[in-house]
């Protein structure tokens, strides 16, 4: 991205509708979803399951195009509709995180391993990757398991790890689906407390998909959906 | 970072026990493939270690490995008069079948031309050639005999003075080399019963000529031996091989004998062709086929093997998708995979073959270009069944990987 972008939204939408299947089975997951999230903003999205929520951020993952409206990346247009106007793959390599509720890690590459190949998928050196990683690692935390397998960690140490993955490449957004769903809520608030830091510290904008109504204090805004449609909430942000 | 060594070595047991599945299904193909050889070298190696220019056999007949040959034993003195010819030999070949140390034996007889064929040519692995001009043999060691062992054989005893390597007839048995006289007579063998039976026939037969009235030492003769009796042949030999002087033209030596009505000449080429096209046709061709078809039901294996391997891995790749990994490090991800399966295979299959074929009855030759088409031909499968794993990896989606 260039200066002028680092200005621009993290992401900005514009009219985004979801239609799933067709005829009898149709579903409208997403409607004319206009939402903003700036450099540097956490962001939660609330809403009851079935709202849309998922559709809403693999949409602007790059992963599930919309079947109308537009998707702009640091002020540049990348979706129009479902017609991509850049490489999605080298877009999303570059400029997006993804964590999940689970599974989120190649199963058969250690944890420093798993964050290290984000770097090198950009270009990184091993040498230089394998550092970075373990500097992420450190920085969150869990340097000390960074060479097991993911399947010795616990499930904190993962999304842990898929944190450090996530913004290994300093990407503009980093997308978190219910990241701590899987968590107890002490956990769970670790990893909230990690996702502030990084927007802050990092300067990624940040939206994370959650039920977790306790933890709502730490997002600068915190929008709703129901049924496709997003509104900002009435819960006051801090 | 190497994703394919790194899955590798997250799956290490997974990865070698497929190897091993791989490997023991190319060794059986390359156990065809040296079975194919070897019974296309067995069949040819007498020929060729006999390295001759010319085989004479009887007239019509397609000489003395495809069919039986009968030829009288002077031909080899016609033959070696023709100009252009530097030495004829007589050639006697049949196989016999005897219980020695309890198991039946078979073993294919070969005369040497004594006294210009001490067996030299032979190739000896121990023990000497033969030094007289009968009761004395050399053996193939899969014949299993010792040096020093004596073997009866009709009416006499053989001694094991020499021991071959390597020299088979077409049927994978063990070839024995005896002298010309000596070959003979282990092949018309008779018992004294039948021998008195058909001297009795013979005086039978005189008796009833009126010669034999006017001439009894004519009936006398009838009654002895056959070697007194001036109108019985000799016994018969199967063939006779000659080698031209340097500088005879070969053309003006066979145009010369095969005008000759009792005869049929083939070079050494044909002698070959001959046995290829004949004795071993069938058993080669089945082989051929089997192995084409072994060939073409391991591809099939392997490729979905291959296939299998990458539906485990779906999950794996739509994550890395999700992360933007680029098709082409998918592709090396997979394609490396099955290139190393292939090769981990091809290796294993080459080392137990190398334990297990020796110990087949009859020679497996693994040949050099065979190998390296095998392993080209692995190479190949490898990365067409690959293609099947990378069809499906580029049809997932990177969402499905939230799955
Ligand atoms: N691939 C699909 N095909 C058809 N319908 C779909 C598909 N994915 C989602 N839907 C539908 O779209 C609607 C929104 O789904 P979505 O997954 O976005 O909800 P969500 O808010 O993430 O729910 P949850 O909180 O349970 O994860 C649901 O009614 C769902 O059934
Ligand atoms: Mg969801």
């Amino acid at each position: 991205m260039n200066k002028d972008a680092e200005s621009k939204p993290a992401v900005e939408v514009r009219g985004l509708t979801r239609i799933y299947g067709s005829g009898n089975t149709e579903v409208i997951a997403m409607r004319d979803v206009n939402l903003t999230v700036n450099r540097g903003e956490l962001v939660a999205l609330l809403g009851p399951s079935g709202a849309g929520k998922s559709t809403l951020l693999t949409a602007m993952g790059l992963i599930n195009p919309p079947t109308v409206g537009k998707i702009l990346m640091g002020g540049r247009m990348v979706m129009d509709g479902h017609r991509p106007l850049v490489n999605l793959r080298t877009f999303r390599r570059k400029n997006i995180g993804f964590i999940f509720q689970k599974s989120n890690l190649i199963p058969f590459l250690k944890a420093r391993e798993n964050v290290q190949i984000a770097l090198e998928l950009n270009g990184w050196s091993s040498f230089a990757a394998r550092k970075r990683a373990w500097n992420l690692l450190d920085y969150l935390g869990v340097a000390d398991r960074a060479e097991h397998f993911p399947s010795a960690l616990s499930g904190g140490q993962q999304q842990r790890v898929a944190v450090a993955r996530a913004m290994a490449n300093q990407p503009e957004l980093i997308l978190a689906d219910e990241p701590t769903a899987a968590l107890d809520s002490h956990r769970g608030r670790q990893v909230m407390d990690l996702f502030r830091k990084v927007a802050h510290e990092h300067g990624s904008g940040i939206v994370v998909v959650t039920h977790d109504h306790r933890a709502l204090d730490i997002f600068d805004t915190i929008y709703e959906m129901q049924d496709g449609v997003v509104s900002q909430s009435e819960i006051s942000a801090s | 970072m190497n994703l394919a060594v790194k899955d590798i070595r997250h799956n290490i047991g997974r990865f070698f026990l497929t190897a091993i599945g791989i490997g023991m299904l190319l060794m059986i193909v390359m156990g065809m493939g040296g079975i194919y050889r070897g019974i296309i070298e067995d069949a040819t190696l007498l020929i060729d270690s006999l390295d001759v220019d010319f085989w004479v056999a009887q007239r019509g007949t397609r000489g003395p490995f495809a069919e039986v040959s009968r030829l009288p034993n002077n031909l080899v003195d016609r033959v070696a008069a023709v100009p252009g010819v530097a030495q004829a030999r007589k050639f006697v070949f049949h196989t016999i079948q005897r219980e020695i140390h309890g198991k039946p034996l078979r073993i294919a007889v070969l005369g040497l031309d004594w006294p210009q064929d001490h067996g030299e040519w032979l190739p000896l692995i121990s023990g000497r050639c033969l030094a007289q001009s009968h009761y004395e043999m050399i053996a193939d060691r899969t014949l299993g005999l010792g040096l020093g062992e004596r073997l009866q054989l009709g009416k006499d005893f053989f001694t094991v003075v020499g021991l071959t390597s390597g020299m088979i007839d077409s049927g994978g048995n063990g070839l024995a080399f005896f002298t010309v006289s000596d070959a003979q007579a282990i092949q018309f063998d008779i018992t004294g019963e039948s021998i008195r039976l058909e001297r009795a026939a013979r005086l039978g037969r005189a008796s009833r000529i009126d010669l034999s009235r006017i001439q009894p030492s004519l009936a006398e003769r009838a009654e002895g031996e056959s070697s007194i009796i001036p109108a019985l042949a000799p016994p018969s030999i199967s063939a006779v091989v000659l080698r031209l002087e340097s500088g005879a033209d070969p053309h003006e030596v066979a145009t010369t004998i095969s005008g000759w009505a009792d005869v049929t000449v083939y070079t050494g080429n044909e002698e070959r062709a001959l046995m290829l096209a004949g004795p071993v046709e069938k058993a080669k061709l089945q082989i051929g086929l089997f192995r084409m078809l072994l060939t073409i039901i391991s591809a099939i294996i392997m490729a979905l093997i291959l296939y299998t391997l990458t539906l485990d891995k779906l999950h794996d790749i739509a994550l890395l998708k999700l992360i933007g990994a680029p098709n082409r490090v998918i592709l090396g991800m997979i394609m490396q995979q099955a290139l190393l399966l292939g090769a981990f295979g091809y290796g294993i299959a080459f080392m137990l073959g190398q334990k297990i074929f020796p110990r087949f009855p009859r020679r497996v030759i693994l040949m050099d270009d065979d190998l390296v088409r095998l392993a080209v031909i692995v190479v190949v499968i490898s990365i067409l069944s690959s293609f099947l794993g990378v069809w499906k990896a580029m049809k997932v989606k990177p969402n499905e990987a939230l799955s």
